[in-house]
């Protein structure tokens, strides 16, 4: 047999490496293009509050987090995380701003008594803001810089480490 | 299989066997005209009175015809029965008040959710291969067959291949058996 | 009890498809016969212990026994019987078992049909028939074995089962499935013989005889589960279409695309010893298609609607994916001279040409569609760019190419084997193609001025011509010759020359599908609006009213629906009640389409969305004009393959072509 031929055989090889390389895919993570970019405008209202609008934020850090009280478990898990580093930060020049969406205000409301939540949090009726943060699905966090500018982006539930160490980086300039 | 040329009986004149196969044709050709052309009638644009402008809702459905709906499995924004992708119908027909073209909005949209949620990969760099790749193997693949059909042609110059005995035999039998029932 | 009774069935017939592969090579290779008795009795006993575990899941199934995982994940113990046997299909383990079973059942009607009889070339092919079809067996049973055991257990013991996804408990369910399985598992028949040949290195004709007729009629369950799959979705999905390229949709089209060429090809073998590799190539293909189609299903490396994939079985069908391409691919390579015809044409415009067109043109859509599938990996994998390769490309590639196809099917039929004259091509092709362009002419006047449409429709019609012309003419000329009457002469003429004239029937099935494709896409009309009670909203010819909404209880789920009257011109005409079915455990809602299903067109509806007080409700309405010609052509086309497959005598055959040759 030549060796011409053989490599029709081998020809398939490329095939099979590329789907193998598919085991290491998330078919369902859609990367983000907005990171490192300047962080959509947005107003929000308020849950029994006044309305804030990024603009008013300026040159201050946000985490902006993107939560609903059908998303079981994840929201669930983070929620009182959230609220605990709520807590610890909001003295130190952080702000915190929570948005439900496609929610109904009673449901939302159950949510943010359930888990104490005293940080900022607003409907987004017409998900206005989800579609310009590029959300599709919850939990999604968002840490804006004091810049203004996207500087991480975290699909699903936070775990602690992470929100320390992103927090820290938009803390520190 | 086609008209005979030297028929064994006499037919009916030629005529009539033609316009048979005429009339059935026209028959199947002008129900389906028929059908068809009630569709034209009730095309795209001609949907009676609307609540608001038809043009408008067209537009929305084409533009979110080719926009992906991140929630669904493989859906267009147009077909989702998903609630953001209702939003982002929404999304999309406010934009085209303001006056946004399609390609505006579809950057909009490309702009917050990267490539992914276009449905066809953007013409350019790298997916240039999956829009060009088809008509190059079908180009590859034509010459191939081209070359091929006439290679085939080629070798019948040199020599017929043998007739196959047993088919040979049938043939003469039947021939015989058809010369034996026809007659004078 | 059943579960360990279970397993142990499922590693027996392990070990005795294993001895069946070493027995079916040992006895070839060495004449013996004892040994070659001993395979073919292992198979059919491989046969009756996957049976024996079928048996053993549906009865824990129908019986509710929790204490299996796959029971409490597929079934509940209020579902009607129909679902909890159905349940064995229902995700991954029962798929395999069923899938293996078809298989074992394949490979005993491979052995009892040609291990006896047939001629002694047949026999020499027989031996390795078995071994790939047990090694293919040995597989599917390896992974039962250890990697997704349907035979689990599970504990503690759960109440009730989880029960089937609620879009599967539906009749459509029950067929489906099984459908889509004998055609994937009926290609591993011909696949089989193909590997025979080549390890043996005999170019006999008969594997061909044989591989044609399985191919066939598992093209024909192929076809049936794909236009079934369409029409199921169509009803049930609420998004108003059928097709949405998703990547396991697509994963079934390619090897009937492949499936579809070997079927044409194959005859240019039969007649000019012509094509042999390349047949061999065509068939191997397809199996490997099915291979990785299911392995896109059951890996999750491709998002789906379809897929249900977890842990080690992505990469257990991935090696056995890589084993079948390197396998027979190397055979191919290796055996290719050996096995080459010698090729003589006297003309390039002959059938023989038309043929290699529609090869030509079936494996181009094919590669389309599978780079199409793969891209977005690709893209993945090479510049870590995630992109999207949707409905709108592959709209896109393949029309241009089902066009070609379109036109093909109209002239390869009629045009002539070997030499077609300018007098055969002015005698079968004027008259079709002048109705063509009539047709088409009619038709601008009446509206239609889509250039796209105006050809797609004239290429229908030449199609359409050349077939009523076949037919007409060549009953016309039986009915002279042998002085019967039109419709007996019709009659013996599909009875004789079934392969032909069941062909031009799946030919007209296709053109009746591609009409039905054409004129819903072009012609679809779509409006949705939210409308509060007493409103109405206009689309086409209908107006729709809403008049409120209402809810009630049903046995697994509470459905909430809209009442809408559809009207026409002012008369009133049918009560519609779109709806959304809530399941307990689902987090959305399903969809509950309410249609008018007419041969002319359907009027579709589906509720959007509803205010929770019932003040209002948001309908999405569609007209789709002429959609149901899409399941007709369906129907045509699974009526011309059984014509075509059933058995016919060859001697009737080569009668009436030569009479009509000589005549």
């Amino acid at each position: 047999m030549s060796w011409k031929r053989a490599l029709i055989p081998l020809a398939c090889v490329p095939l099979i490496i590329l789907l193998a390389y598919g085991f290491r895919t998330d078919p369902k993570a859609i990367p983000s293009p907005l990171v490192q970019k300047m962080a959509p405008g947005f107003r929000i209202a308020i849950y029994d509050g006044e309305d804030v609008s990024l603009e008013g934020l300026k040159g201050k850090p946000v985490v902006l987090n993107f939560w609903a009280s059908w998303c079981y478990p994840a929201c669930y898990e983070e929620a009182p995380l959230l609220q605990a580093t709520w807590q610890k930060y909001k003295d130190k020049g952080l702000h915190m701003i929570g948005v439900d969406i496609q929610d109904k205000e009673e449901s939302g409301r159950e949510f943010m008594r359930r888990f104490n939540f005293t940080f900022p949090n607003g409907p987004d009726p017409g998900s206005k803001i989800s579609i310009d943060y590029g959300v599709y699905g919850v939990p999604e966090t968002f840490f804006i810089n004091r810049g203004g500018r996207i500087a991480y982006k975290h699909v699903g539930a936070l775990t602690p480490d992470l929100i320390e160490e992103q927090i820290q980086a938009i803390l520190k300039e | 299989m086609g008209l005979t040329r030297r028929p064994l009986r006499m037919p009916g004149t030629q005529v009539s066997r033609g316009v048979r196969v005429w009339l059935i044709a026209l028959l199947v050709y002008s129900s389906l005209e028929v059908a068809l052309g009630a569709f034209a009638a009730t095309g795209p644009g001609n949907t009676g009175a609307p609540a608001e402008s038809p043009d408008l809702d067209e537009r929305v459905r084409e533009v979110a015809s080719e926009l992906r709906c991140v929630v669904c499995q493989n859906l267009s924004v147009a077909d989702s029965p998903s609630d953001l992708a209702k939003e982002m119908r929404n999304l999309i027909r406010e934009l085209l008040q303001q006056g946004k073209t399609p390609d505006e909005i579809k950057a909009y949209f490309q702009s917050r959710y990267g490539d992914f949620v276009l449905l066809e990969p953007p013409k350019r760099g790298f997916n240039l291969l999956v829009w060009g790749l088809p008509f190059v193997a079908l180009g590859v693949g034509a010459c191939g067959v081209y070359l091929v059909a006439k290679r085939w042609t080629m070798g019948k110059h040199e020599s017929a291949p043998p007739l196959d005995p047993v088919y040979a035999e049938r043939v003469r039998r039947e021939l015989k058996e058809r010369e034996g029932s026809s007659g004078p | 009890m059943i579960s360990t009774l279970g397993g142990f069935t499922i590693f027996l017939a392990l070990g005795v498809t294993l001895y069946a592969v070493a027995a079916s090579i040992y006895g070839a290779r060495h004449g013996r016969e004892d040994w070659l008795a001993s395979s073919r009795n292992a198979i059919l006993a491989h046969f009756c212990l996957v049976t024996v575990a079928i048996f053993l899941l549906e009865y824990a199934l129908v019986t509710s026994d929790f204490s299996l995982r796959y029971v409490a994940n597929n079934s509940t113990q209020g579902s009607l019987t129909r679902y909890k046997i159905a349940g064995l299909w229902g995700s991954l383990e029962g798929s395999i078992l069923l899938w293996e079973w078809l298989q074992s059942l394949m490979a005993s009607l491979v052995v009892a049909r040609y291990s006896d009889r047939g001629p002694s070339g047949c026999r020499q092919l027989m031996p390795y028939v078995q071994a790939v079809m047990q090694g293919i067996s040995a597989f599917f049973l390896l992974l039962m074995a250890f990697a997704v055991n349907p035979f689990a257990r599970i504990f503690p013991i759960p109440p009730d089962g989880r029960g089937l996804n609620p879009l599967l408990e539906v009749t459509d369910m029950l067929v489906h499935p099984l459908l889509l399985y004998s055609g994937y598992v009926g290609f591993s028949v011909p696949y089989a013989f193909a590997m025979a040949a080549l390890i043996t290195g005999r170019p006999t004709e008969e594997w061909l005889r044989i591989t044609r007729r399985w191919t066939v009629v598992a093209w024909m369950f192929l076809t049936g589960g794909i236009f079934y799959g369409g029409w199921w979705s169509y009803r049930t999905l609420g998004w108003g279409g059928y097709w949405a390229w998703d990547p396991v949709e697509n994963a079934s089209f390619m090897p009937w695309l492949t499936a579809t060429a070997f079927i044409h090809s194959v005859m240019i073998q039969e007649r000019k010893r012509m094509l042999r590799v390349w047949n061999l190539v065509l068939v191997t293909l397809t199996f490997s298609l099915v291979i990785f189609g299911t392995f896109l299903t059951r890996s999750g490396i491709l998002g789906s609607v379809h897929a249900f994939a977890d842990g080690p079985v992505g990469v257990m069908f991935l090696s056995f994916l890589a084993l079948v391409l390197l396998f027979s691919f190397g055979l191919v390579a290796y055996r290719a001279d050996q096995l080459k015809g010698h090729g003589e044409l006297d003309s390039i415009v002959s059938r023989e040409s038309a043929f290699l067109l529609n090869n030509l043109v079936l494996v181009g859509i094919c590669f389309t569609v599978f780079l199409g599938t793969i891209f977005p990996l690709l893209s993945e994998a090479i510049r870590g760019n995630k992109i999207s390769v949707g409905m709108p490309y592959f709209n896109k590639v393949s029309v241009p190419l089902g066009m070609a196809l379109l036109l093909l099917m109209g002239i390869g039929p009629l045009i002539a084997w070997g030499r077609a004259s300018l007098n055969n091509l002015k005698r079968n092709f004027l008259k079709p193609a002048l109705g063509a362009v009539a047709g088409a002419a009619v038709l601008y006047a009446l509206g239609v001025h889509q250039r796209e449409v105006l050809a797609a429709f004239s290429f229908c019609f030449f199609v359409i011509g050349t077939i009523i012309f076949e037919f007409v003419v060549a009953t016309r000329t039986r009915a002279r010759t042998m002085n019967e009457s039109f419709p007996t002469a019709f009659g013996t003429l599909l009875l004789k020359s079934r392969r032909r004239y069941g062909g031009l029937i799946v030919h007209l099935g296709v053109v009746i599908a591609i009409i039905g494709i054409a004129v819903s896409s072009v012609y679809k009309v779509e409006r949705e609006q939210t409308l509060k009670a007493g409103e109405t909203m206009t689309i086409g010819r209908y107006t729709l009213r809403f008049d409120g909404m209402a809810a009630g209880e049903r046995p697994t789920h509470i459905l909430v629906w809209a009442n809408l009257l559809a009207l026409r011109d002012g008369k009133p005409l049918q009560e519609l009640t779109p709806g959304q079915r809530f399941y307990p455990n689902q987090q959305s809602p399903f969809a509950s389409v309410d249609a008018r299903y007419r041969w002319n067109e359907d009027l579709y509806v589906v509720l959007s969305s509803f205010e929770r007080d019932g003040s209002s409700a948001t309908i999405k309405a569609i007209i789709n004009p002429m959609i149901s010609w899409i399941w007709i052509g369906g129907g045509v086309i699974l009526i011309g393959i059984v014509v075509a497959v059933l058995p016919e005598r060859q001697l009737a055959l080569l009668t009436v072509r030569v009479k009509a040759q000589v005549a």
